[in-house]
């Protein structure tokens, strides 16, 4: 069937926790693509089923619920693809972040140079990454070939060297793998994946070395010259070899592989399934694209959080995403406690808790992944838990969104007093125009304004930004789409996906004593004049609604910068949302919450209360204000 | 769609269940299908390849890496003592001041690269070993990895685990599946046991365990404070079953005080007194693994009951059990599967079912909340 006959399209999203799948059909009256339906399960890795594809035709047959229609076959043995007319979908596309997802080890031979490229291709792909192996990451070889043997990855990218540089020290990583003889972890027998994409005057001694007791693949050098990166034809790749040697051998998804697709010309035609957080980066950049800005997205799973983000770098729009392997809101929760520690975690719930109760609750949610909070106060400590889990994520993003590392500077004499060195992180809160939350514990919030005030809380935004959710957590379902289909990726993604939180307000910068930050003046909608203060330690929230604008004029106090630098006026349009204007007035640089328990919790309420995050009754748990 | 499929443990009284034992590499499986084999039974063998000591040879003798493969002594693939020469400098006039490069270990000589001058040497090879782990019958051979062993028993899944496979007789030490295992009830006569406990065990009550040499204990629940002082750190991801703690803990429901499913600990209560293999290694991630308790069944003690399981189908009558709170542990039936959102007390709007409860009463809970009880 050609695209423009398509009518119905079904797009699931296997997650480590649940799968999710929608229904997306071409409206007549609108002249346009839009989501018709939403169903989502319990992902079925696990016994009894153990089978991914149980848990894509419970998700469904939600919809089918829902909708009185059949989308699955008679026997329910998989997606009902039609050729012509009749039940069943035009189109079944999926992603998949279930079974772990992509596993891998990176070598380079500087550490901070070809590995962190080499490590930017593999997260670029969607993986994530386990461990860099490099001629300087001071281990002896002996305990590099025991880290890759015991790390088991699903992968290995081996890089290093621009073209016409050092071989020796690539072909010495080569031996290392070598001498590691490492097995995939899916499959035993099978041979394991390595990817060399290095220095191409070393690319024979490499085969020579590996050629015979690994599946060696060579592509292009991914750093050919210091000041360059070529990551695409190695990120191609990965993905390839991730459906050929990966995901076949997790539980059910070799029948999967063989639903997803389409009719054309009577001919059936497969669309491979695609990592969840590659699809989610593809949609991060075109909008990055479409609408000229600096944008971020977070994308916080059960068991990953990954980071996209669009900065500038040189005048050029330089696409990041990183991914946090071992932070989540299922599987890994236990490990966000242990990484933040129980004392960041306990700052953001706002009642007194028991620490041995609070362990107990988090560690049942981790054995029990799939379950969700049923109760309130689940809910504010899941949603507690979820700002730490973003916060350690956005720090490991800042590290390695960074520009090339070892690339030669011209100085002149004016930069004698500013020695900015190379590969400075890109992430700049000030410069950015677009924060989207993707997620359960974000898109699944029972009101945006929890959602809103996570993303503040974790990303801590600087000056004027939008923030953004991803409405029922759907990014991953168009990514896909928008290989296959852009024209109903883009028509669903900006009518029914991207809702619009408001403007958030956050001056930032460095002050001792103020009455007030800033003074924000507004020309609202209806015509009147609406003139606030910005008080250290206070927000503010703002009726305006989605699709509104206000013209205004904000002017901080000395020292305070709202994006025109510290003293400076900034004139623009705020733009409010579902959840209105956020004036924040917290600070930034640093932002601390009250140290003393009582104080931090009153404070904690107040905020609650004036973006009205949750209702009254809270005010009254874990023994009362 | 009449019914959901929705995650549950398996607690089964009578069940086949198979179990593969797969080499972590291809090597030699010593069974054949149709063989009666004990736990005990080795049932397949092969050789890890030994580990490897790099060093560069060019670097140690000060020659270019080119100029080594006429100094050395050995040839690649060739055995090698440990302090035997692998590589001697020409010398001065051929004779004088000779450098000698002795191998650091025994073993293999496995290569040498001309271009960076590094040497591979490799240790014999480990040999690894793997038995049959229950008492069953081979019912398939996996040519050069292993072998799937089949029994007829109980079998019970816990929830979470830590410490490996381990073997012993079954000693129920409390007599309701409310009751905490206290001190008092770790004697002498538990060495080598499994203990069936009822909802809770301290870290101390389990060092006194390890001390008395109990194999494992199966028990309710366990605090996760207790978890991290057992370990000594705070384990971050639940993949478990390495640990070298002296014991293998199981727990059936989870962390904090909880009392154990009745059906599990009756059924674990009537096979006191036989052997049983336990697993602890939990993995919550990919391809997850749940603790086990497996107690291969005699013939007297076959009932005739069967287990029915239905891979997860959840329909109206299906009986089920909470596992969150507020109605953690709760037994009841479905009523209802309502198709549409619902909204909970958080607020959230979510898919959910209708339980009646033993008392009577109905609730309504998310369907993400409960877990099947096969019957």
């Amino acid at each position: 069937m050609a695209a423009d006959k398509i009518q119905t399209i079904l797009a699931t999203d296997c997650g480590s926790t649940t799968t999710k799948s929608i229904l997306i059909e071409y409206s007549e009256e609108a002249g346009r693509y839009r989501l018709a339906r939403r169903g989502e399960a319990p992902t079925t890795v696990e016994a009894p089923a153990e089978d991914v594809t149980k848990g894509v035709l419970n998700a469904v047959g939600e919809i089918e619920d829902l909708e009185s229609r059949r989308f699955l076959k008679p026997d329910e043995s998989g997606v009902h693809v039609r050729e012509g007319s009749g039940d069943g979908v035009d189109l079944y596309v999926s992603t998949s972040s279930a079974g772990g997802g992509l596993q891998m080890t990176v070598a380079g031979v500087v550490k901070s140079m070809t590995g962190e490229s080499a490590q930017r291709a593999a997260l670029g792909a969607g993986a994530i990454v386990m461990d860099i192996v490099a001629s300087n990451d001071r281990r002896l070889p002996h305990e590099k070939v025991e880290d890759i043997r015991r790390l088991r990855p699903d992968m290995i990218l081996l890089s290093g060297g621009i073209d016409g540089g050092t071989i020796d020290h690539v072909v010495e990583l080569a031996e290392i793998i070598r001498a590691a003889d490492p097995k995939p972890r899916f499959g035993v027998g099978f041979k394991l994946p390595v990817i060399y994409a290095g220095n191409k005057d070393a690319a024979g001694a490499v085969k020579k070395e590996l050629g015979t007791i690994v599946e060696l693949k060579i592509v292009d050098n991914l750093r050919p010259v210091l000041e360059r990166e070529n990551l695409g034809p190695a990120r191609d790749l990965i993905h390839e070899l991730f459906m050929e040697h990966v995901m076949a051998q997790a539980p059910g998804y070799a029948h999967l592989m063989e639903w997803t697709g389409r009719f054309e010309d009577g001919k059936w035609k497969n669309v491979p399934i695609m990592p969840t957080p590659g699809a989610v980066g593809k949609l991060i950049e075109r909008v990055a694209k479409m609408e000229d800005i600096h944008v971020m997205g977070v994308d916080i799973g059960g068991a990953t959080t990954d980071v996209f983000s669009v900065f500038d770098s040189s005048g050029e729009p330089v696409f990041n995403r990183t991914v946090s392997a071992n932070l989540g809101m299922s599987y890994s929760i236990s490990n966000v406690l242990a990484s933040a520690g129980m004392d960041n975690v306990m700052r953001w719930v706002p009642f007194h808790v028991d620490e041995a109760d609070l362990r107990n609750r988090i560690r049942n949610k981790m054995i029990r992944p799939t379950t969700i909070p049923q109760e309130l106060e689940e809910l504010i400590i899941e949603q507690a838990i979820a700002r730490e889990a973003l916060r350690l994520a956005l720090v490991q993003h800042k590290d390695l969104a960074t520009g090339l590392k070892g690339v030669a500077q011209e100085r002149t004499i004016g930069d004698a007093f500013e020695q900015t060195q190379t590969g400075a992180t890109l992430v700049n809160m000030m410069d950015l125009n677009l924060l989207i939350g993707s997620g359960g514990v974000l898109s699944h919030a029972p009101r945006r304004s929890q959602t809103a005030l996570m993303l503040i809380d974790s990303f801590l935004p600087e000056g004027v930004t939008m923030l953004a959710v991803d409405s029922i957590f759907m990014m991953p379902h168009l990514g896909v789409l928008s290989e296959v289909h852009p024209q109903a990726a883009v028509d669903v993604f900006n009518n029914d996906c991207l809702i619009k939180l408001g403007h958030c307000v956050a001056p930032s910068g460095s002050f001792k004593k103020a009455a007030h930050l800033a003074t924000v003046s507004m020309v609202m909608p209806d015509g009147k004049t609406v003139e606030e203060k910005i008080i250290p330690g206070e927000m503010k929230h703002i009726v305006l609604g989605a699709g509104e604008k206000a013209k205004a004029v904000i002017t901080p106090i000395k020292g305070i910068d709202i994006g025109n630098g510290p003293g400076e006026v900034w004139e623009g349009e705020l733009e409010g949302g579902v959840v209105g204007l956020v004036l924040d007035g917290r600070g930034r640089h640093p932002f601390n919450l009250p140290e003393g328990d009582a104080e931090r919790v009153k404070m904690l309420q107040t905020w609650s209360q004036v973006l009205d995050t949750y209702p009254e009754r809270f005010l009254t748990m874990g023994g009362g204000k | 769609m009449a019914f959901a499929y929705t995650p549950g443990l398996r607690v089964a009284d009578v069940a086949d269940v198979a179990k593969t034992r797969r080499l972590p590499l291809k090597g030699e499986v010593l069974v054949n299908t149709g063989d009666v084999v004990k736990a005990e039974t080795i049932v397949a063998r092969t050789e890890l390849p030994g580990n490897v000591k790099m060093f560069n040879i060019a670097n140690m003798l000060g020659v270019p890496p080119s100029d080594i493969p006429e100094l050395l002594l050995k040839k690649e693939g060739e055995p090698i003592d440990a302090q035997e020469p692998l590589a001697q400098s020409k010398g001065l006039f051929g004779k004088y001041f000779k450098s000698t490069v002795k191998s650091p270990i025994a073993g293999v000589f496995e290569s040498f690269n001309e271009i960076t001058g590094q040497a591979v040497l490799r240790e014999p090879p480990i040999p690894v070993e793997i038995d049959g782990y229950v008492n069953g019958k081979v019912i398939e051979v996996l040519p050069g990895e292993g072998v799937v062993v089949e029994t007829h028993c109980t079998f019970v899944q816990g929830i979470f685990g830590i410490g490996g496979e381990v073997r012993g007789e079954l000693k129920r030490v409390c007599s309701k599946p409310d009751e905490e295992i206290t001190a008092d009830k770790i004697t002498p006569d538990c060495k080598g046991k499994i203990l069936i406990g009822g909802n809770y065990i301290s870290h101390a009550v389990l060092k006194k365990a390890i001390a008395t040499g109990v194999h494992a204990v199966v028990v309710g629940g366990f605090d996760d404070q207790d978890l991290k002082n057992l370990l000594g750190f705070d384990l971050g991801v639940a993949i478990t079953g390495h640990e070298k703690l002296g014991i293998t803990l199981i727990l059936t429901e989870g962390f904090g005080k909880m009392t154990m499913a009745e059906g599990t600990f009756d059924l674990l209560s009537k096979r006191e007194g036989m052997t049983a293999s336990v697993n602890g290694a939990t993995q919550i991630r990919a391809g997850v693994m749940r603790p086990e308790i497996v107690v291969p069944l005699t013939e007297e003690a076959m009932s005739d009951q069967t287990s029915t399981r239905q891979a997860g189908a959840m329909d109206i009558g299906s009986s089920i059990r909470c596992i969150r709170s507020p109605f953690f542990g709760m037994i009841g039936t479905v009523a209802a599967l309502p198709p549409e959102l619902q909204v909970v007390d958080s607020e959230a709007k979510v898919r959910v079912l209708q339980v009646e409860f033993d008392n009577g009463k109905k609730y309504t809970v998310p369907r993400a909340n409960v877990e099947l009880i096969e019957g």
